[in-house]
């Protein structure tokens, strides 16, 4: 009963002081620590590029991709998928801080204050997609390599896919990061779940060469609508699975869903510790 | 008796009246296990009020319903009128609330934590600007308003911690063990801060605390024990229903030796940990006749004026428990273990 009578006083009384101007101070709290700790920077974009190299490497030339029917090397192929992962690791690691400030005060003071959860989602969940977003770019720097040259306007529907592909990640840590209290758990999440959904997202291997039952998992992952929307615009000639706007559409319902649902989560309020 | 009226549900101006903070029979558990048991008191304007308990008497609690961070299982707790549990948004803006773990960003300049925590609360601008700069000023960090937290001693972060909680002007400051972790100096520091505010700008003040010599500071205390209040007054009127002092005796067998006493002087007498406990006016007196009477019995005398330990020993039968940290209840704690173990 109580939760009903909390919910309806968050949404009746959603002002500017109570959401936005600290979802933006959330936010920029969020980006700026993320600077300011060296290591994660490099971390998250190194070990993609490593994996990318190492692997893409590996595989070399005896793979062949699905649709295009000509060899395509493996460090090509596996670029947009290599992309995803780092956006997956900003993503999701950013969203380990939902723990660490639980852990500490700093979410204490945060809930205390007179904000609406909404902001609370609103400003971390934008703080790590903008972060994922950036790492993401950065990577597309290495596009040249693989003999990628884009225009301006693909450019931009790539950096609008890579944003709801982070966006929705994002949304999806902060969904899983609230109720937990450790971060072995959260790392156990990771990879049980995380690293099998982009594993089966694509961004390895084509859903064509995938066995039938394969494929159905792969069809209802999101992430693969991701990596197909990345692959039909860096790489045109290839043909993909599924057109641009059918994964643009299903990535624009993913972030919904995903932002829902950490909305659903941080608006509850119990007779339990909030912290 | 107030409370008696209060059942039901009563508008916000006659439970707010004279009271800052009115708690009423607030009950709580966590998955069966009771925390707190039918709690109630009220702190007045401008008061320094404590919170005493040991850990695990359900202090934190309390301190967690009040700062709306949870909604009791029953009972209903106000501050100026607002119901904590019903109306939390409009109870946030009158309170400031200092956690004892830490919350400020390390990663953060002094003046950027200020600049995050005003924005929370709807400040900003040339507005917050000026209030941080004052802030700063008042817990004395104008100097490191632009270094990173983390670079700040213990003292320094708590003192970081109280500008938070002060920047936007709040009626009411809610603080649990603040002094956490801080060397006497800083300890002694913080309290003469809060004494100013009392003082000087009239906030009311209510602190949770496991440590005698905190709760000897506040104006009034309410003291817990396994979720229920044992004692609320002022620390003198707690300490005064102690009639004279307090003696304590070592003996060989303290249960046999309580029964001797109270058979030869007809007066009240208890054992806690092994140890034969009397209170009596002209205690030196008191502990001739004692000592003449028991020859051999006794190993050890002392005699001292009543704390508030003895008020809680005398209201709940047992020591005042306290975890094993660098205060002077744990180290009595630590002191009293090997004499055991020798046993």
């Amino acid at each position: 009963m109580s939760s009903v009578a909390a919910q309806s006083t968050v949404v009746s009384s959603v002002t500017a002081d109570e959401l936005l101007l600290p979802a933006f101070t959330l936010w920029w709290r969020e980006v700026v620590r993320f600077y300011r700790q060296r290591a994660r920077v490099v971390g998250v974009i190194a070990s993609p590029v490593l994996f990318w190299l190492v692997i893409g490497s590996g595989f070399g030339t005896s793979f062949r991709s699905g649709g295009s029917g000509e060899n395509q090397h493996y460090l090509d192929y596996f670029y947009p998928g290599a992309l995803i992962m780092i956006v997956l690791f900003t993503s999701i690691f950013t969203m380990m801080s939902v723990i660490e400030d639980r852990k500490e005060g700093f979410l204490l003071s945060v809930m205390v204050a007179p904000v609406s959860r909404s902001a609370i989602v609103l400003g971390k969940v934008l703080g790590g997609t903008t972060l994922s977003t950036i790492q993401g770019l950065i990577f597309l720097l290495f596009a040249p390599l693989v003999g990628v040259h884009i225009g301006l306007g693909s450019f931009l529907l790539v950096a609008l896919t890579v944003f709801l592909v982070s966006f929705a990640l994002t949304a999806l840590g902060f969904a899983i990061a609230w109720p937990m209290d450790s971060n072995q758990a959260f790392h156990a999440i990771i990879n049980l779940f995380l690293i099998p959904m982009w594993m089966l997202s694509g961004a390895l291997f084509p859903l064509s060469h995938a066995s039938e039952w394969l494929r159905v998992l792969m069809r209802i992952n999101p992430l693969t609508y991701g990596v197909e929307a990345l692959r039909d615009l860096l790489y045109p000639a290839s043909q993909g699975e599924f057109s641009l706007q059918a994964s643009m559409a299903t990535l624009v319902l993913f972030s919904l869903f995903m932002f829902g649902l950490a909305f659903l989560m941080v608006n509850r309020r119990t007779t339990k510790p909030a912290a | 008796m107030s409370a008696i009226a209060l059942v039901g549900d009563v508008p916000r101006e006659e439970s707010a009246n004279s009271a800052v903070i009115a708690v009423r029979d607030v009950v709580h558990n966590y998955e069966g296990r009771a925390a707190l048991n039918g709690v109630s008191f009220e702190v007045r304007p401008a008061e320094l009020f404590g919170l005493l308990g040991p850990n695990g008497s359900g202090k934190t609690t309390l301190f967690r319903i009040l700062s709306t961070l949870m909604v009791p299982v029953g009972g209903r707790a106000f501050i100026l009128g607002h119901d904590a549990a019903k109306d939390p948004s409009q109870l946030r803006r009158e309170i400031g609330v200092v956690f004892q773990a830490q919350s400020i960003d390390v990663k953060l300049t002094a003046e950027e934590n200020l600049w995050h925590q005003g924005h929370l609360y709807g400040l900003h601008g040339w507005a917050l600007q000026g209030r941080i700069k004052e802030i700063l000023g008042r817990v004395g960090l104008s100097d490191r308003a632009k270094d990173k937290a983390e670079t700040f001693s213990g003292g320094m972060q708590r003192r970081l911690e109280l500008a938070k909680g002060l920047l936007h002007g709040p009626r009411v400051l809610l603080l649990d063990e603040p002094t956490t972790g801080l060397d006497p100096g800083a300890r002694r520091d913080l309290w003469q801060y809060l004494q100013i505010l009392r003082d000087e700008e009239r906030v009311t003040v209510l602190v949770t605390t496991h440590l005698m010599e905190e709760a000897e500071r506040c104006d009034r205390l309410a003291i817990l024990n396994e979720g229920k209040l044992v004692a609320l007054g002022t620390p003198a009127e707690l300490k005064n229903e102690i009639g004279g002092d307090v003696i304590v005796l070592e003996a060989k067998d303290a249960a046999s030796l309580s029964g001797k006493i109270r058979q030869r002087f007809g007066i009240e007498v208890q054992v806690v940990d092994e140890q034969v406990r009397i209170e009596r006016r002209n205690g030196h007196r008191f502990v001739t006749d004692l000592v003449e009477g028991f020859p051999g019995e006794i190993n050890g005398v002392s005699i001292a004026k009543p704390s508030l330990e003895d008020v809680f020993i005398r209201r709940t039968g047992h020591r005042f428990w306290s975890e094993l940290d660098r205060d002077h209840s744990a180290d009595a704690e630590t002191r009293r273990k090997p004499a055991k173990a020798s046993k």
